[in-house]
This record gives C-alpha cells, structure tokens and sequence, in this order.
C-alpha cells in the first residue's frame, strides 16, 4: 500500500509537469507584425539588478588595481551586477537556457545557437548611444546578428594563444607542433583547452599538416576528417596532456611549474605576468593561424531585468569601460575611442591586440557551431553536429 | 472555533499525527523526490542537436542508446565502482586496528584524543581539504619535497591514485566511527569465552570479533562507497580520470542534458543494489 502511494504520487507530479509543459508550448502563436519577442521599445529606469554569464575577467571590480568597471556602473545606474562564469561556450548556453540570466558575453559557437534557438532577443541599438561608435567590422556579422537584426553588441575579440614557460622552453615556439607532437622537456606539461570546441583546433593543425583531407573550416567536418581531427587528439592526449577546465587551475599549473606550454587566452599569461613568484611566461600567435572569438553582450529574450541590460550593453560600449576590460583580458577594443582610453593605461594596447586591423583577423577561425549542413549551400555535404563534437570529446576525456 | 479545531483533533489522534507528518513529508516527497523526478525524466526526452535545447514531452531513448553504444561509458562506471570498493576496502582495513585500538586497548585519556583526532578532519571544509592534497600531490609538492632525495618526482595531478588515497582520506572517519561502535558493543565476556575455549587473538577476531562486526563494517562501508561513487570533484582536481559524476556534470553543463540524467540512473541504480545487501547484512541496525 505505502509503495502504491510513492506510485501515485510520481504520476500526479508527472501529469503536474505534463500540464506546465503544454501550456506554456501552446500560447506562442506567431502573428505578423508583433515586435519580435524581447524588444525594447523604449530604455526605462533601471531594475535594481543585473545577473550575467560572464568569461572570467569581464566584469572586474578592482580585485586588480586599476581594472574596475562594475563598481562604477552600478554607482551610475543603481544596477547591483551579479556574475556567473562560464567553463566554455556550451556551459554558457546551458547557463542561459536555464532562465535565471538577464543575458551574458557569448562567443559565436554559443551566439548563434542562443539566436537560433530564440533565448536572446534582438537588440534595439537604437536605444544605445555608444554603438554608433563600434568599429563597422563587429556590426551585422553572422555571430551577432540574425535576418539583419542585431542581437548583441560586441565585447572584444582575440585568437587563442601558445603560452609556454621560458624557463623551460628556451626558444620562442613559432607553431603549435609542440603541444602536437611534444618533446622531451614538455610531455606531461602540456595544457590543454578542456572543450568539445579544442577540436576545431586540431582541425587547423590538419589544414597545414595533412592538406590532402581538404579542410575548409576547422568547425565544420565531415567523418573522414573528423576522425583524423580525434586520431590526432588521442595521440595528444598521450603525451600527457593537461587539461584545464577554468581559467584558474591554467595559471595555478603554470605557476607551480606543472605546466610548462599550452593553449591560453592572453588573460591568464596577464594574471601570471602579475605574479612576482610565478615563472615568466610568453605568448605568441603560432603561424599556422589560430581559433579565437569575437564575444558580444546578447540579452535573454525572458530577461527580468532588460533596462539593466541595455545599461550594461551600453556601458560596455563606453570608452573606459571596453578600454580597460579588453586591455584587462589583452583582446581587442570594439570602437576607436576605446582603443584611445585603453592606450593611456597599455601603451600600444591597439596594435599589439590589431584592434582595427581587418586583414589580421583574417587568420583567426572565430569559434562556431559544427552544423550537419557544414554551414554550406551544397546540399550533398554532410558534417558532424555540436552533439558528435561533445560525444567524442567526452571519450576521448573519459578512457 | 481554535476550540471546536482542536477539540476535532483531540478526538481523531491519527489525523493529529498525519496533520504534523504532512510537513516534512510533503516536503520530502515534492520538493526532493519531485525533482529527482524530474531530473530522470530528462533521461526520455529528445533534445535538439544543435541549439541543445531540451524538448519536454518528446519522448526517445537516444540517450540510453547513446550511452549503450558508446564503450567509453561502461569504462567510466566500472573505474568509479572498482575505485569506490577500493577506497571502501582500504578504509575498512584501516579503520579496524585503529578503532580497535580506540575501543579495547587505549585508555579513557587517549581515547577521547583520539575521538577528537578521528572526527578533527570533518570541522575542516570538503574543499580546503581536497586543495591540501593538491598542495601535497603536485609535483613540485610536499610529496615530491619529501622523495626528492631519492631521486623521485611527486605524482602531479593526473594519476588515478591520488583520488584513491584523496577520497580514502575523506571518508575514513565515517568508517571508523561505526566500526568503534560495533566493537564497544561486544561484551568482554565473549572475548574470555573465546579465550578460555583457547582461542588465540586471531582466531578470536576471525571466528567472534569479526563477524559481530559485519553490521558495523556495512554501515561504514555505505558511507565511503556512496560517497565515493557520488564524488567528482576529488577526481577533477586531483586527478585526470573521469568519474560518473563528472561525466554527469560535464553533460549537464555542456547542454547534453538527457544523456547526463540517463547516465545518472547508473549510480542510483549501483546504490539501490548496495543499500539492498547492506541491509541484509544488518547495517541499518548499525547506524
């Protein structure tokens, strides 16, 4: 009888859920020239709160010296910031899917999905006086905008870079082949992204090394080239590779001299250069070309607080806020009065990060989604999805 | 009426105690087993492929066959079981002289100082404890400190090892607090009877110690095999070898919400199993 009641119960709470669920399915009836879900109309007074998905490092309230753009922000706009950092892309489109989010800095394997899917809502730049400002080249791209509508505006952007320790690795590497291919002063300290998106990086080392596969886009690959893409990264992964989930156990790695050479944004060589006791690092854009990103602030289309967004989009857009979290995170600035406030506290931040420099971006594969349709117009084309891309990442991590 | 309400349950006694039982019960049952509910349902329900939105109601087994086809899932249950029997096992032979010493040899005095040492570690955060060990395991670490002299390196931070001695070290407090218990409870006079029968020490533990002790050694092992089968924040920063629980979280946070939840039916399952023999073999007396 008690077993019967547990029963009943399970099946009351399910018909509950059952019910929640149609509902909800049912009311988004589409209808003409209704504005589309999320718009804002008008900017209004401020909520009083904010919750964003940030990368670790884009919302700094003076934990460094000098770097503080939250603090000022909520002074101004009585917004109270709170963050969330994501470990990668499909952490974050997790995270935001989860409802409790007024929006985030997402990179492009995450934007697109997020617009296509219809949890970020399309931005009324109107509303924002700083994106006249933006540079052309981070306005309408295929990351941040959708039908010609932006859906985002621009945070910074920057291609993932080869850190390797100097005390270790006396000659600056110009290629990735080490942490391919190894050697005897490196295996098993070799750091490594912990993402289904490091595929795409291995797909690069392919282009140069093995031309023969015809690889025209890290992210989008068919079987054969997929499965020379994964050979190689089970091959990697027995070198002794190190793999780094957050940014942090990166830097702890490095600065007890576990790592000595790996895949790195410029923030944690910046965190490391900052710590007297740690080894001195160095950074380089290997030849080959590298992945990078171009991260845009994107709201929730189910935002509770999209006053507060818009404030932040716009605030990020401002001169010394976008001028100090690029020179934090060492990316590019988004407009030309950025890069001029980022020079007074990094001198020759703009150049050394190519900020307006169009060609140079040229090299840097943005991250992406894999898609079965290879993101092409050739309908015999058939490539391996997002799902292939974290399966298979999960067995190479889990064997 | 308060007077009339009252007067009403002061006659139906059983609806008094349902009444205060509603509470705690409902609770348990909606808000913990509800969403334990929910969270298993994820494990019937499509998802689409490339925005990773989960599609309620649209019921499939793509993610047990996922998991069914892929061998790389069984090698992560059976690493996690074998290494959750390896710490329980190792806890147990641990915790036996020990307790045994707290319980029958030591005096009242040395007793309660180790009583304190034993349960000392469980004032100390999960955390901080787990990144001592990391401290101690890195190569150029405690560890690898102290063996240097021999010409050896620290282990680093990859070996599977470290988080069989990391979770060992977590959970053998829970090991040998009951197994303390259990031999408290065996009177002195079974001891002189096997004594006076001429039973020598280790005949004496075999034959009559030990399997008194069955109970308690159960209870204990509930605890390590659980715990350790659950963990996986030990195995992520201590080692580089995935555990259910990783797999499970790495899913979930990566957007493969229904294969996480299906994968997650094999811990519940491996603990349904555990508890059943558990209980046969008295534990739950134990506790």
């Amino acid at each position: 009888m008690k077993r019967l009641k547990g029963v009943t119960l399970l099946a009351v709470l399910a018909l509950l859920v059952a019910a929640c669920g149609g509902s909800t399915s049912e009311s988004a009836a589409p209808s003409g020239d209704e504005k589309p879900a999320g718009w804002l109309e008008a900017l209004g007074a401020g909520e009083g709160q904010l919750n964003l998905i940030i990368w670790p490092g884009y919302a700094e309230r003076g934990e460094y010296e000098g770097f503080n753009w939250v603090d000022p922000f909520e002074a101004e706009t009585g917004c109270k910031v709170n963050v969330t950092a994501m470990t990668d892309s499909n952490n974050g489109v997790q995270l935001l899917q989860s409802g409790q989010y007024d929006g985030g800095s997402f990179s492009g394997d995450a934007s697109v999905r997020l617009m296509t899917a219809g949890d970020v809502a399309p931005v009324n730049v109107d509303l924002l006086s700083n994106y006249a400002a933006v540079f052309s080249g981070l306005k309408n791209q295929a990351h941040n905008s959708m039908d010609g509508m932006p859906y985002g505006v621009p945070h910074g952007r920057g291609p993932n870079l080869l850190m390797w320790n100097t005390d270790v690795v006396t000659t600056a590497p110009t290629s990735w082949d080490a942490v391919w291919d190894g050697n005897a002063d490196v295996n098993g300290k070799i750091s490594i992204y912990d993402s289904s998106i490091y595929i795409a990086d291995a797909a690069i080392h392919l282009m140069s090394k093995r031309p023969e596969l015809g690889i025209t886009n890290p992210y989008q690959l068919n079987e054969e080239q997929f499965t020379a893409a994964i050979d190689l990264l089970e091959k990697q992964r027995d070198l002794g590779v190190i793999y780094w989930g957050s940014y942090a156990d990166q830097v702890a790695g490095f600065a007890s001299g576990d790592l000595v050479i790996g895949t790195t944004w410029q923030f944690m060589a910046n965190v490391l250069g900052g710590d007297a006791t740690a080894p001195k690092v160095e950074t380089v854009m290997p030849e080959e070309g590298s992945t990078g990103w171009s991260d845009t602030w994107m709201m929730a289309t189910k935002a509770a607080n999209p006053n507060c967004m818009y404030l932040w989009m716009n605030h990020m857009m401002s001169a010394e806020a976008n001028g100090q979290a690029t020179v934090f995170f060492g990316e590019a600035a988004t407009s030309e009065a950025a890069c001029d406030y980022a020079e007074t506290i990094a001198p020759g931040h703009c150049e050394l990060t190519h900020a307006s420099d169009e060609a140079y971006w040229e090299s840097i594969w943005y991250w992406a989604t894999p898609r079965e349709d290879c993101d092409d117009a050739d309908p015999a084309t058939t490539c391996k999805t997002q799902d292939d891309w974290v399966e298979a990442w999960t067995t190479l991590r889990g064997n | 009426m308060m007077r009339r309400i009252t007067g009403w349950f002061n006659q139906h006694p059983r609806a008094t105690l349902r009444a205060l039982l509603a509470g705690p019960l409902g609770w348990i049952s909606i808000v913990y087993l509800g969403s334990l509910f929910i969270l298993l349902m994820h494990a019937f329900w499509s998802k689409d492929s490339f925005t990773g939105k989960v599609e309620p109601f649209n019921w499939t087994l793509d993610a047990f066959a996922q998991i069914l086809s892929n061998p790389v899932y069984f090698t992560i249950a059976a690493r996690t079981i074998g290494i959750a029997a390896l710490v329980t096992i190792t806890a147990a032979a641990i915790a036996l002289p020990v307790a045994y010493y707290m319980a029958r040899i030591a005096s009242p005095r040395k007793r309660a100082l180790l009583l304190v040492a034993v349960t000392m570690p469980l004032w100390a955060s999960y955390l901080v404890k787990i990144y001592a060990w990391r401290t101690i395991l890195q190569t150029n670490g405690l560890l690898g400190w102290a063996i240097s002299p021999f010409g050896l390196e620290g282990p680093g931070l990859t070996e599977i090892a470290n988080s069989w001695l990391v979770l060992t070290y977590l959970w053998l407090p829970y090991m040998i607090l009951p197994v303390y218990a259990g031999l408290e409870r065996i009177p002195n006079s079974l001891l002189e009877a096997s004594a006076d029968l001429g039973g020598r020490g280790w005949i004496t533990f075999r034959r009559v110690i030990f399997p008194q002790l069955i109970p308690a050694l159960a209870a204990g092992s509930i605890f390590t095999f659980s715990l350790s089968i659950g963990d996986y924040i030990v195995p992520d920063l201590v080692s580089d070898a995935k555990f259910i629980g990783n797999v499970i979280y790495d899913n979930s946070a990566l957007g493969s919400f229904p294969v996480a939840a299906a994968f997650s039916f094999v811990p519940i399952l491996v603990m349904i199993g555990y508890l059943l023999v558990a209980r046969r073999l008295g534990a739950f007396e134990s506790l």
